[in-house]
């Protein structure tokens, strides 16, 4: 019952911008934020909030326009080079941070996020400072490409991408790899007794988050067709855990149904208002006081669990 | 021949209270150990001392002959020592039988990211062990929602997952009512013994004690007051002023 409302929702996600061509891009960012926000919620199974995944956003964006600058064209080189880029990054700053724990993780996040925000907007002459860095139209499979084609092609791969990787991560979370993830959250010390070392499963769980924010990095880019400073600021990041919390950590999709709902609401809101961000605030109070498990708890039942 | 554990001249303490103050002990393969002593002799030290929870000031502690004194207790984990706490440690948001599942994939197989923590195998076994301390109803409950007594039984149960050689228990039949104590005490002895799992237990039910150690260590503020063969250390007139008055 919920593969089939599953694969429907992606259905009509694939069919809409038939009708609405204007969707379509409102749909990839959503997608791409979706990815981010997957990324977060995975560590947020853990019980850690990370209030910088947009440094992984940004370096893979940044990644796909550096690449593209140095010649390398072809789409889906780009892809999964920017995403490496991503993760080894981090690898790195994830073996620092796996061994902290809440508010200290959270703001140690923070802190790196936005050297990388500066980093960013001060070295002019790689990054091209606030002006950023244009991402240049790639060519698919050698083909070159007129713009709206290729948005179409990005469009579609990235729901090919959500459905693919989306599963990937559910036996992820399912494995016991991702049942110690979420051990980490209620006991450590059961987990150290049971001989698992924490910090790796936090470190692969980091790593993981981070590629998932990258994959989301590059497909934004790609699909705005400029990457900027801002892609790495705080409030970036903030706003993922915000679409993590409104969708749920409670399963994969949960973070996509988050992602679209915000997308939509936006696009929505600011053609009738400009209080957008009280429409914001006030679906996400609702959320926490009246649906714990987020927008996607609305469908999903836990797994014959008796309370 | 070679203990399994010994522990040497251990010292630890807390605020200026000596929690270890030179404690020394062996248990040998095969011996069902019992620690007895009032509250807040050292008795749950001792445990955190011997599987790397607590480092201790000075003295050792050997497995098999190998030093273990600094060893993290994920690494004594791994070494075939596994513990059950004084206070249930459970992954109290997942279900009692994930709880045994993942201790059971720590044993073989955490680092498969992409097969499923549930396997018919793992499943079976799992539900053996729960039926042994007598949770076989309660697999499908969230663990935090279970009473005291059967969170107890399940942190026993996820113990025995890791198939250890050395077994710690610390007051396995607190919070377990009267009634069920010696059934529970039964199977769990019965399963030690087929499995030649060695077991150290601290306990305060000094007829568990009597019916099942082979030996029995008295711990008085930090350290081994008296030692030998239940019967015996039961007449003892200091243990009976020290702990069978106090418990
Ligand atoms: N981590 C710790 N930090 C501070 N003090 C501690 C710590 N662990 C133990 N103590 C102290 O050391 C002493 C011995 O404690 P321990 O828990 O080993 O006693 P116990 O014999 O297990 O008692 P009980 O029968 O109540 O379980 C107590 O005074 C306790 O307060
Ligand atoms: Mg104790």
């Amino acid at each position: 019952m919920r593969v089939v409302l599953a694969a429907a929702s992606v259905v009509v996600l694939a069919i809409l911008p038939m009708f609405a061509p204007w969707l379509q891009f409102v749909l990839t960012l959503a997608i791409a934020k979706g990815f981010a926000a997957l990324g977060v919620a995975i560590l947020l199974r853990a019980g850690l909030i990370s209030i910088g995944h947009a440094m992984f956003f940004a370096a893979s964006a940044y990644g796909v326009a550096f690449l593209a600058a140095r010649g390398i064209g072809d789409f889906a080189s780009l892809l999964v080079l920017s995403v490496v880029i991503a993760a080894l990054t981090g690898v790195i700053v994830g073996a620092f941070l796996v061994r902290y724990r809440a508010i200290f993780f959270a703001m140690l996040n923070l802190a790196v996020s936005m050297v990388f925000y500066s980093l960013f907007a001060k070295l002019y002459g790689i990054t091209g400072g606030s002006d950023g860095m244009a991402v240049p139209i790639p060519s698919v499979f050698g083909m070159v490409l007129s713009e709206p084609a290729f948005k179409d092609v990005l469009f579609y791969l990235s729901l090919v991408l959500m459905v693919v990787i989306g599963l990937g991560i559910h036996r992820y979370l399912d494995s016991p790899l991702g049942h110690a993830l979420s051990a980490v959250h209620t006991n450590e010390v059961r987990l150290e007794y049971l001989g698992i070392p924490v910090w790796a499963v936090l470190l692969i769980a980091y790593v993981v988050s981070a590629a998932l924010a990258g994959l989301g990095g590059a497909i934004a880019g790609f699909a705005i067709g400029r990457v900027v400073p801002d892609f790495a600021f705080w409030t970036a990041s903030g706003h993922l855990v915000l679409v993590a919390v409104l969708g749920g950590i409670g399963g994969v999709p949960g973070a996509f149904i988050g992602a679209l709902f915000l997308e939509l609401l936006h696009t929505a809101a600011v053609t009738v208002t400009d209080a957008w961000n009280l429409i914001v605030g006030a679906a996400l109070i609702a959320v926490i006081m009246f649906m714990p498990k987020g927008l996607y708890g609305l469908f999903a039942r836990e797994k014959g669990a008796e309370r | 021949m070679q203990p399994i554990l010994e522990a040497k001249d251990l010292h630890v303490a807390f605020n200026g209270v000596k929690a270890a103050d030179g404690v020394s002990l062996s248990i040998h393969d095969g011996e069902f150990l019992a620690i007895i002593g009032p509250n807040g002799s050292g008795k749950t030290t001792v445990l955190n001392l011997c599987t790397g929870y607590v480092r201790p000031k000075s003295g050792s502690v050997h497995l098999d002959g190998q030093d273990i004194t600094r060893l993290a207790p994920r690494a004594i984990a791994r070494l075939g020592v596994a513990r059950a706490f004084q206070i249930p440690q459970l992954f109290s948001d997942q279900r009692v039988i994930d709880n045994m599942m993942l201790s059971l994939a720590a044993k073989d197989g955490l680092w498969t990211m992409m097969r499923p923590l549930e396997t018919e195998a793992r499943r079976a076994e799992a539900e053996a062990l729960l039926g042994l301390v007598g949770l076989a109803d309660d697999k499908n409950r969230i663990s935090n929602t279970l009473p005291e007594g059967h969170r107890k039984l399940l942190d026993i149960a996820v113990a025995l997952a890791l198939k250890p050689r050395l077994l710690l228990l610390d007051e396995p039949t607190s919070g377990v009512s009267a009634l069920e104590r010696f059934p529970l005490m039964e199977a769990l002895m019965g399963a030690l013994r087929q499995r030649q799992i060695t077991a150290l237990f601290v306990e305060h039910d000094m007829d568990v004690v009597a019916r099942y150690a082979n030996r029995v260590l008295v711990w008085n503020a930090g350290n081994i007051m008296a030692e030998g063969h239940p019967d015996e250390v039961f007449k003892d007139q200091r243990v009976l002023q020290s702990v069978v008055g106090v418990a």
